[in-house]
């Protein structure tokens, strides 16, 4: 079986500030991290090899540089890395990644593709979904664990709101995990070495066979009209008194706002 | 001759289940409203789409609560959720009556339902809007674009995101983020049966079992009073949960408390967890990391206790409290029994 | 010259640093303050099969350079002392002298396991009346057929009863002096060897440190190491590579302290300002950074040197010499910035400070290193 996981470079968003003076994002510093909803489907599709007769390809769309992160999944002991580079895919929207993406995955074929449920830098939770439809192909969200996989099948366990549903999808299919689903392995010492005669195949727009008008910007229906920081909300007090007095004018605040009542 | 000829209206995805349907469909019908109201000279509407089988007596339900028109697809195939299905019959309403654009809730059916969508429509999609508005500099022209703001990089970006060549502009939000206008019974509006066109009756995807979640505490997102729990108040969680009580409220925690395995993730505000907007968060030991703002900023009124004066969360409260969670919150807890009393 | 380490080494550091920061961290209040072995964290090292790093992978290791084994006790011990002498017992003085000694029988019967992890090995060298003079020893493995008999007792042996295979030196000749010295391979378990009672110690008391008691062990000639009258030299060679990981276990205790110290004396406010503002403080953790860097250079050297199969018993002395008293002066430093603070157990400083002075004293003390540098010199 031909396992996909679909992975993303993300700036690892907790280390992210903002700069007071400036308004702006520092992004200096700020190290690249796999996504972690990624991380997890990747952790899922090793689970899988484990139990079965399967292989384990990540696809990965971003800048030459993420073939570092991919080698840190081949340090994690998957069986072929791939990354899909080119200038002509840049400023892509879900959309066009999606686009992009079934392009390659139509190239390198799969039995079953894992994808997060979203990145941390976007947040969408779009790619997945987007990616399914355009190769039509059936999709379960939110997956939380995956229970079976047959030749035809898989069934899942789907995490909702307030419930959570056991589903049987017919293959192949897309599923995007959740970051809470297992406990990712670290790397081990001897794929680190092996990671080293391991090569990542690049794929570039000619590679794919796709009209350039469907990727990068111009693929993109979504624009970017303006980006900002946060203002920093006017109406604030702080004080520096003995905690007796703090705990007596936070409750005489809240009587008067009416949140204490008898 | 305007850009988009044909399309029209702000459409709402009603998302319902076993025929209850969820107040965040309601939450984007009362925008929506103030939305085409923005923008008379369009005459405008606000369609409510709702899918499911036996739901039709619904519909007035969702034209009490702001909708003029209302588009139902009652099937058999859609008695229960099924992206296949869904997906098949929203597309073919949305090429039939060709909305401006389409608002549908960032729920876990709604993040799955709308990208599959948008991409069969090469439809342009932003995902969790935290505001929406009205570019009225192209109103002229007829135009109803849509400037659909929202958070990136954990919260600490936002951007305003447009889809100027392509109809509908499509768009998720998540629950709370807007608040729900009452429902008036007196409200009339149009209702529409659509039968969609099934090419393909079998299912993909089976749901073979449900299982309920057990809930463990409250859903913190319906409470009114939070008192939230970061790291530093780990040592003192009692004490949080104590003062939760004795107001009413419910505890929360910040998503460091949640890793360090000392709260449920169930009750974790912010970026990665829940939005909540209570009328009041009381913030304990929470630095304010943006990724925990982004999910409790909207509250009526923000209280900050925190040992470092320069802890981000005081740029954010309207009152904020210089010290030792340990030592305020019993002493709180004690003054609001005694305020209760008075 | 190139002081980068390379992209090779860079990830495992990587790998290092996260597994200590969440599997090692966790856990170094609780099992110095239970002297608990940490078996639990030996299982995880196992499934990143840190176990066996430099050596080959037909023996089951990582088959990585020598410096990368270093980089992990360095890790290691930012955040606990006990973790990394852990793996550097089992690495440089257990398993070492099977690839570099061992028979081919030997190898394939001890190494896949122990490069593994599946078992763990330990040293046993000192006795009670031979620590620096090692050559003293009062063990004896007399022959009887084909066969020793292993009498005798050691003390202070890191891994004890933790451990499935032990190195273990007897005098076969008293006659012949430091030549009359053998290795044996013991296993855990053979008739007449006990384990004595755990040490209570100052630091690293997570360590599992007993005394190993051999009441006629009888060893058959399979359990040789080397040849007779060669175990003198091998215990001496095994050293000189232990040594180098004790450096790293001193580097990483010191400079765990200066990660712990910086965002302590940033937060903490006297006379109304945080105590990162005074020059004292200032002053102070230059010094100690620079100390610790030039330390790290020393190790990187010694371990560098043995990859490439170059002279290192000197670089060794001298990187572990001058990391173990580093490692001393750095904690020392870093509970003088943190003040009471520091002194609690409430901070890892005080652990830290604890587990670095053992660094000056085991493998060989710090007059053992001066002895073997100024010999060098001197010659």
């Amino acid at each position: 079986m031909k396992i996909i996981v679909l992975v993303k470079q993300v700036p690892d968003s907790t280390e992210i500030r903002v700069d007071k003076v400036t308004g702006t994002l520092i992004r200096a510093g700020v190290p690249s991290i796999i996504n972690p909803d990624d991380l997890a489907g990747v952790e899922a599709a090793l689970q899988l090899k484990e139990k079965m007769d399967a292989t384990v390809t990540i696809v990965s769309m971003g800048p030459p540089q993420a073939a570092e992160m991919l080698k840190e999944l081949y340090a994690r002991g998957v069986d072929e890395c791939v990354l899909i580079t080119d200038r002509k895919f840049g400023g892509a929207d879900t959309c066009a990644t999606s686009t992009t993406l079934a392009g390659a995955l139509n190239k390198i074929g799969y039995d079953l593709i894992i994808a997060g449920r979203q990145a941390i830098d976007g947040d969408t939770a779009q790619v997945g979904p987007q990616t399914a439809e355009r190769l039509g192909i059936p999709q379960v969200t939110y997956v939380d664990e995956i229970i079976d996989v047959t030749d035809t099948t898989v069934t899942v366990k789907k995490s909702l709101e307030d419930s959570e549903e056991i589903i049987e999808a017919k293959l192949p299919c897309v599923l995007t995990t959740l970051s809470g689903m297992n406990e990712p392995r670290y790397m081990n010492c001897n794929d680190i070495v092996d990671s080293f005669s391991k090569e990542v195949k690049i794929f570039t727009f000619d590679d794919l066979g796709i009209d350039e008008k469907l990727v990068g910007l111009a693929g993109s229906p979504t624009k970017v009209h303006a980006t900002f920081t946060k203002d920093v909300s006017a109406e604030t007090e702080t004080f520096d008194m003995p905690a007796a007095d703090a705990a007596k004018l936070i409750a005489k605040t809240l009587k008067e706002k009416q949140i204490i009542t008898k | 001759m305007a850009k988009f000829e044909g399309y029209k209206d702000i459409y709402v995805f009603v998302e319902q289940k076993n025929g209850e349907i969820a107040n965040v469909g309601y939450e984007l019908i009362s925008e929506a409203r103030k939305l085409v109201a923005s923008i008379p000279s369009l005459g405008f509407q606000v369609v409510g789409v709702l899918l499911g089988h036996n739901i039709t007596d619904k519909a007035n339900e969702v034209i009490a609560h702001g909708a003029d028109k209302v588009i139902v697809v009652d099937d058999a195939l859609l008695e229960g959720y099924s992206t296949q299905f869904y997906a098949d019959a929203l597309t073919q309403v949305i090429l039939t009556y060709k909305p401006d654009s389409f608002l549908t809730g960032a729920t876990v059916l709604g993040r799955d339902l709308a990208p599959r969508v948008a991409a069969r429509l090469n439809a342009g999609l932003t995902a969790d809007a935290t505001k929406i508005e009205i570019d009225q500099t192209k109103v002229e022209d007829g135009e109803a674009l849509l400037l659909v703001t929202r958070p990136t990089f954990g919260g600490n970006l936002f951007g305003t995101i447009i889809c100027p060549n392509t109809r509908p502009q499509m768009a998720t939000i998540r629950p709370n983020v807007f608040s729900m206008d009452a429902p008036d019974a007196g409200r009339s509006g149009e209702v529409i049966t659509f039968t969609p066109e099934w090419t393909d009756t079998d299912p993909k995807v089976v749901v073979k079992k449900v299982i309920e979640k057990v809930v463990e505490g409250v859903d913190i997102t319906k409470a009114d009073i939070l008192v939230g729990a970061g790291r530093g108040a780990e040592d003192c969680l009692d004490m949080v949960k104590a003062v939760a009580e004795e107001l009413g409220g419910e505890m929360c925690a910040s998503r460091a408390v949640v890793d360090d395995g000392f709260a449920d993730k169930s009750i974790q505000v912010g970026q990665t967890g829940k939005t909540v907007r209570p009328s009041l968060y009381i913030a304990c030991g929470i630095s304010g990391a943006c990724q925990h703002v982004a999910g409790m900023e909207k509250s009526d009124m923000i209280i900050a206790i925190n040992r470092d004066p320069q802890a981000e969360i005081f740029s954010i409260a309207n009152m904020g409290f210089v010290g030792d969670v340990k030592e305020i919150l019993p002493l709180l807890k004690e003054e609001i029994i005694a305020a209760k009393k008075a | 010259m190139d002081f980068m380490l390379t992209e090779q080494q860079q990830m495992m550091k990587k790998l290092f640093a996260e597994f200590a920061e969440k599997e090692v961290k966790p856990l170094a209040a609780e099992i110095d303050e239970e002297e608990r072995f940490p078996r639990e964290t030996v299982e995880k090292m196992k499934a990143c099969k840190m176990l066996g790093i430099p050596y080959s992978r037909e023996y089951g290791g990582a088959g990585a350079d020598y410096l990368c084994y270093i980089l992990a006790v360095e890790e290691l011990s930012k955040k606990c002392g006990t973790t990394g002498v852990v793996l550097s017992a089992h690495t440089s003085l257990g398993t070492w002298p099977i690839v570099q000694f061992g028979t081919p029988e030997q190898k394939e019967k001890y190494l896949p396991d122990l490069c593994t992890g599946k078992k763990l090995a330990a040293f046993g060298l000192t006795e009670p009346n031979a620590g620096t003079d090692a050559a003293g020893q009062q063990t004896t493995a007399v022959k009887d057929g084909d066969d020793y008999i292993l009498n005798g007792t050691k003390i202070f042996i890191t891994n004890a009863g933790e451990a499935d295979v032990y190195i273990i030196f007897a005098m076969t000749d008293k006659t012949k002096g430091t030549h009359g010295i053998s290795a044996f391979i013991v296993e855990k378990g053979m008739p007449g060897f006990t384990v004595g009672q755990h040490e209570k110690k100052l630091g690293i008391r997570g360590s599992a440190t007993s005394e190993l008691i051999f009441n006629n062990v009888r060893l058959s000639k399979d359990h040789l190491l080397g040849q007779e009258g060669k175990g003198f030299k091998i215990a001496m060679m095994t050293l000189d590579g232990g040594r180098i990981g004790i450096a790293a276990q001193a580097l990483g205790i010191a400079q765990g302290a200066i990660d712990e110290v910086v965002p302590y004396v940033k937060s903490r406010k006297q006379f109304g300002r945080p105590i990162s503002k005074f020059q004292n403080t200032q002053f102070q953790l230059a010094d100690m950074q620079t100390k610790v860097d030039a330390a790290r250079w020393l190790v990187y050297d010694a371990a560098m040197k043995k990859e490439k199969g170059l002279p290192y018993s000197v670089e060794a002395a001298k990187a572990k010499l001058f990391a173990s008293e580093v490692a001393m002066e750095v904690t020392t430093k870093a509970i003088q910035l943190m003040g009471g603070y520091g002194y609690t157990r409430d901070y890892p400083v005080e652990r830290m400070f604890r587990d670095a002075k053992i660094t000056e004293i085991y493998e060989g003390t710090s007059e053992v290193q001066r002895m073997v540098i100024s010999g060098a010199m001197l010659k």
